[in-house]
């Protein structure tokens, strides 16, 4: 069996500890993962001040350059996977077989990391708003007269991350370019897309040291963000509760992302149903990006009948289907639990399912059923609920399918009503409505008029700036070489 | 899954185990059923059966009448109606295992543990533990047989026993209540107790669990410290962290992994074999105790060699009878390695968590 290995200051390493992984279709295991034990991490983050030397001694520029070097390698190479090769295909296959992704959107995350990685530059230049890199090589230096002086505020940055799709690893890779090694703890089902990220790094000449990768359990990952000076952690509410207060931990909860239409252009909703039904649907639903509510001042109703009349049309398709949109659930029984918690919801008096008479009306299947066993996997079809107030159970809620609340609000209740929101697509031309989103704290990513929620651009700060997250400024000040008092 | 030559399970040692073990069944039953000697729990068992255990058990699988040992017995007092009367005017030793919720389950001593201790302290080797060498000890004590057990057997190899205490009850508390901080503050408070004793005294061999060795070997080179045998155990190990503390914790300093609790006594680990790529095989020790690998929707049958299974323990001592208890444990089941001519257990784990967690969101 295919066995992925730990990383060690990028060495390979087999753990006698290993977990099996099962595709999800046949639940026949697929891949053997070493794990980490919480001492083996420790000890090999006592010395991450050498790891950071290694990469610190490249220039900035340099691994601009690498991580072009690696977009290409990542996108096109055969690259090691355990003792054994990986071709583009096979990693699409794999990330597929383990998560249940459709190709066609396992290659579209695939080309997202391709331009994380070939784009580094305008990316770092966006975190860093234009700073001169080399200020990062030196230390210091002077923009426009002004004496700049940066330190990195960790010898690496930890990452627990997620299996829910691959396109979140472009978060973290804008790290090696500016210098901090990595410590990597991956998805239980996405182990793929982080080792292959690496194995693309180093083959674009990125020294090994840089990288530790350790699939592990929960203590294990908890050591690797104890351990390391900076962290980023991928988790539902309960799961990162216990950095919520740990300022050298950025947290990426879920994203609870809205498309908000105003009061002045909500006549035209039939103009945005477009937009609003990628926000929803896009990459299987599975990104925190993906819109999980539809917030307007009127036509809630005809806005829910139009989506659901839309979603009731998809249905599952195999994996290899090039017009797939739905990921089946790895975990047949995680699908269950979630089409249970929405039924539970829908008991509170004030919503309806909107999806289940619509699909009962196509004729595309005989039964409503959300939860629906296709070719022996469990899928969940698009769910749109019409929720008659923003605080109903389903308002504000998101699941791991393409889900959305369709909730009618005063224009007087925006934003406060909408709640902490990864991104908030407003489609509105209201000035006012405008500046009070500006100004709300709530509100992380702002889209101004019809752009889908998940169109991301990556010189854009996601969750708090990395740049910020990982380097400080300091006050810096050097006598002049004559001599001063 | 392993295999195993059947012929090679037929032999005079095993066949000799055995009748030594049906041998000692009919001595213990007699002792702990007959009213001159037997304990008021057992008695009284006995008085609402109706058969008599003295006259029909005669073998080790005659003891199947009994059914399975619920733990709850152990579980509140009073404590001594665990006690043979024939111990009646003896010192008692009471030690208690789990109790990080609820009543804990409690064992009643008198010189078992020294027993256990002093058998395996037979199969430790010279070099390593030195005879007349000092230990030190850390690790949970308090209600725990540890706080004598280890203490007996450094004494018993002619040295003296230095103790750092660690309280898992309120390790578990923390960790529960999500003060991962303060449960690390309290690990690091242990470990400084310890590496001030091992820094200011001659201190050759030490007794502690996975976490604090890893801990230890953080700050410190036991080599350096003098140390030359680490004995190890008290939780959970696994072959992982067994080649971990090997390859890079020990620089070549003997280690000796353990698998004991109040319950059963002290298992003998098997030698270290490359075969076993660092699995953790235990032999019980019989015909003291028994360990057997059954199948858990029917724990009557015990699975084949190799074969994962939950773990069955029956305890045969004067002083503690416990016949079939399903302990929460999983393990594959081992062929007998001579000397030990009967089953072992290997890779002891709790049992797998069969329930899902649902996360809500996506991040």
């Amino acid at each position: 069996m295919l066995h992925i290995p730990l990383l060690r200051r990028g060495e390979p390493y087999k753990s006698l500890d290993v977990v099996r992984v099962a595709h999800h279709r046949t639940r026949e295991p697929f891949v053997e993962i070493s794990q980490a034990n919480a001492g083996l991490i420790r000890r090999d983050l006592a010395s991450q001040e050498k790891s950071r030397a290694a990469l610190a001694a490249f220039p900035v520029a340099e691994l601009i350059e690498m991580s072009v070097r690696a977009s290409e390698i990542f996108a096109h190479d055969e690259l090691p996977v355990g003792d054994e090769g990986q071709t583009p295909e096979q990693y699409v296959e794999q990330v597929s077989a383990t998560t249940g992704l459709p190709f066609v959107l396992a290659r579209r995350n695939m080309e997202k990391i391709h331009g994380a990685l070939s784009q580094m530059e305008s990316v770092l230049r966006g975190l860093t708003r234009n700073l001169d890199f080399s200020i990062l090589d030196r230390g210091h230096g002077e923009i426009e007269g002004q004496v700049m002086s940066f330190f990195p505020r960790a010898q690496s940055l930890g990452v627990v991350l997620p299996s829910n799709s691959p396109g979140v690893h472009s978060l973290w890779i804008p790290a090696v370019a500016l210098k901090i090694p990595l410590v990597l703890k991956p998805g239980g089902a996405e182990p793929w897309t982080p080792y292959r990220i690496v194995q693309a790094f180093m083959k674009a000449g990125v020294p090994r040291e840089a990288f530790g990768y350790y699939p592990t359990g929960h203590g294990g990952a908890s050591e690797i963000i104890r351990h390391t000076g900076r962290g980023i952690v991928f988790g539902d509410v309960a799961s990162v509760s216990q950095w919520q207060e740990d300022g050298r931990v950025e947290i990426h909860g879920p994203g609870y992302s809205k498309v908000v239409i105003g009061d002045d252009l909500v006549d035209e909703w039939e103009d945005y149903l477009d937009v609003i039904a990628a926000s929803i649907l896009d990459n299987g639903g599975r990104s925190c990006v993906n819109a999980s509510g539809v917030w307007v001042t009127r036509h809630a109703d005809e806005i829910a009948e139009a989506l659901a009349a839309r979603f009731a049309e998809i249905l599952p398709r195999a994996a290899d289907d090039e017009t797939a949109q739905l990921a089946p659930f790895a975990d047949a029984r995680v699908a269950a639990r979630i089409s249970q918690m929405i039924d539970q919801g829908l008991q509170e008096a004030g919503a309806r399912d909107v999806t289940a008479e619509r699909r009962v009306a196509s004729g595309a299947e005989a039964s409503g059923e959300r939860l629906r066993e296709w070719e022996s996997c469990a899928y969940l079809l698009p769910t749109v609920v019409r929720c008659e107030s923003a605080s109903h159970a389903l308002a504000n809620r998101e699941f791991l399918f393409p889900y959305a609340s369709v909730v009618e609000v005063g224009q007087d209740e925006l934003p406060g009503v909408l709640g902490a929101s990864l991104v908030v697509t407003a489609i509105t031309r209201d000035e006012r409505l405008i500046a009070k989103l500006l100004a709300s704290p709530h509100v992380d990513r702002l889209n101004i008029g019809a752009i889908p929620t998940n169109r991301i651009g990556w010189d854009q700060p996601h969750e708090g700036n990395l740049f910020e997250h990982l380097y400080a400024r300091r006050a810096f000040q050097r006598a002049s070489a004559a001599g001063a008092t | 899954m392993l295999e195993v030559e059947t012929n090679k399970l037929d032999t005079p040692e095993l066949k000799q185990a055995r009748e030594a073990l049906d041998a000692h069944v009919r001595e213990i039953v007699e002792w702990h059923f007959n009213p001159e000697t037997g304990c008021p729990f057992w008695l009284d068992y006995a008085s609402r059966l109706d058969w008599e255990p003295r006259r029909e058990i005669k073998t080790y699988a005659d003891l199947a009448r009994f059914g399975f040992f619920q733990d709850e017995h152990l579980r509140g007092g009073p404590v001594r109606r665990w006690v043979p009367r024939a111990y009646s005017d003896r010192p008692v030793y009471v030690f208690e295992t789990g109790g990080s919720t609820g009543v804990p389950k409690s064992r009643i001593n008198v010189e078992d543990f020294r027993l256990d201790y002093e058998a395996f302290s037979h199969t430790l080797p010279d070099e390593a533990f030195p005879r007349g060498a000092d230990w030190l000890a850390v690790g949970p004590s308090g209600p725990r047989r540890l706080r004598l057990a280890v203490e007996h057997l450094a004494q018993y190899r002619g040295g003296i026993c230095f103790m750092v205490d660690l309280d898992p009850r309120w390790v578990i508390k923390l960790l529960k209540s999500g003060q991962a901080k303060q449960a690390e503050a309290y690990k690091q408070h242990v470990v400084e107790q310890a590496l001030t004793l091992l820094r200011a005294h001659e201190i050759r061999c030490l007794f502690t669990t996975p976490k604090l060795l890893e801990a230890i070997c953080e700050k410190v080179s036991l080599k350096k410290l003098g140390i030359t045998g680490v004995f190890c155990g008290g939780t959970e190990m696994t072959p992982q962290f067994h080649r971990f503390a090997v390859e890079e914790l020990l620089d070549g300093i003997h280690f000796a992994p353990t698998y004991g609790n109040t319950l059963m006594g002290l298992a003998v680990g098997k030698p270290r074999l490359a075969e076993d790529n660092y699995a953790i095989i235990y032999y019980p020790p019989a015909p003291r105790a028994m360990l057997e690998v059954v199948d858990p929707a029917d724990p009557d049958r015990i699975v084949g060699y190799g074969e994962t299974g939950r773990v069955r323990l029956t305890t045969l001592t004067r002083e503690f009878f416990m016949p079939r208890f399903l302990e929460r444990d999983q393990a594959e089941r081992e062929p007998p390695y001579l000397p030990y001519a009967w089953d072992g257990v290997r890779n002891v784990r709790p049992f797998a968590k069969l329930e899902t967690n649902v996360v809500e969101g996506v991040y």
